[in-house]
């Protein structure tokens, strides 16, 4: 078997980091669904109020997603900057 | 309205694109020689491509696609600012309006509302920045349907952005309540204070990092279903292409102004 040279091993473990990293969209999935859920029954308890709340529930998205998007470039950067 | 402003960001995004890029290929370049260079090619589309470089005073500059789509958005939102000046200019009280002139006042309107709901009675002067703001970043995110690289999909276009965003709270901030701003730092309690300096830095890297990262996974994944699923992709990638360029672009254009305005009111509000 051929030997296995640092540099490749620094490559397969960033791919492997890059893949633990994304384990980070766990959570803004969780949470937006949250909010979304929220936003239904809050749709359904009062629909006058249907443009208020979309705007709110997109807006609390958007901030709760950026957990999981520091993820994503942790991610990226491992995978395609390769700063090791 | 000041459309001047919008070749004012453009500008400013090229500039800056243009310095980060250019350090970072030059950086790059040392540490992997021209074995990055032929990967990038066969990457794929969604990569930033290299297309032409030169040496002014011994530093490399780089030309790459990122400038390509920046130049074509900020040319685009530059002649459509001028073909409505021309119209609005010409046109009557007595006329009946084209259609160019409806959509520029549908424009013009529903951002002047977004802007005096959020932002209240002074936010009247911020109605420029936002609009410009708006429409770049929502032509930018949607370029990605015209074959374009989103310009918006590299970090040396979002992240001046945050930094005007950045500069413009902090102005007005201390404009407001003069000494104020600071001793806020010191609010609750005073040694909580390297946490609120982290929380103000945090609030450009967190606003490009979010506009960065929506349109730079929709770009890669794309990008990677037109490169391995090669003799599959017969019309159905539209789908995708609704969610992640129109949908995710124009919410995201939507998120970046409200996230803006609302930092914007929290520094200057009573």
């Amino acid at each position: 078997m051929n030997q296995v040279t640092g540099q490749e091993f620094i490559y397969a473990m960033s791919a492997v980091g890059a893949g633990i990293a994304m384990i980070a969209g766990v959570g803004p999935g969780i949470g937006q669904g949250y909010a979304a859920g929220q936003a239904a029954a809050a749709v359904g308890r009062n629909p006058g109020a249907k443009s208020d709340i979309t705007s709110t529930m997109l807006l609390g998205q958007a901030v709760a997603e950026t957990t999981g998007l520091y993820g994503l470039a942790v991610a990226i950067i491992l995978m395609f900057v390769k700063p090791f | 309205m000041g459309y001047g402003i919008l070749s004012t960001i453009g500008g400013l995004g090229t500039g800056a694109g243009f310095l980060c890029k250019a350090a970072e290929t030059v950086t790059e370049a040392a540490a992997q020689g021209t074995l990055a260079a032929e990967e990038e090619k066969s990457a794929g589309s969604f990569m930033i491509s290299l297309l032409k470089e030169f040496k002014i005073g011994g530093v490399t500059l780089h030309i790459t696609s990122t400038h390509v789509s920046l130049l074509i958005v900020t040319v685009t939102l530059i002649l459509f600012a001028i073909i409505v000046n021309r119209k609005i200019k010409k046109a009557e009280v007595s006329d009946t309006p084209g259609t160019l002139q409806n959509i520029a006042e549908l424009i013009v309107e529903a951002i002047s509302n977004m802007v005096s709901g959020i932002m209240g009675t002074n936010g009247r002067k911020f109605v420029n920045y936002i609009a410009a703001l708006f429409m770049f970043v929502l032509l930018s995110n949607i370029s990605g349907l015209f074959g374009l690289r989103p310009p918006t999909a590299d970090y040396g276009v979002t992240l001046p952005l945050g930094i005007i965003t950045f500069c413009l709270i902090h102005y007005n901030g201390i404009k407001k309540n003069k000494s104020k701003h600071f001793t806020a730092l010191f609010q609750p309690v005073w040694f909580l204070f390297p946490i609120n300096i982290i929380g103000e830095f945090a609030v450009p890297l967190s606003l490009s990092l979010r506009l960065f990262g929506n349109v730079m996974s929709g770009t890669v994944l794309m990008g990677l279903i037109y490169g391995l699923l090669k003799p599959f992709t017969v019309a159905w990638p539209s789908i995708l292409h609704i969610y992640f360029d129109i949908f995710s672009g124009c919410i995201q254009a939507y998120v970046i102004c409200m996230l803006t305005m609302v930092y914007i009111t929290d520094k200057t509000g009573d």
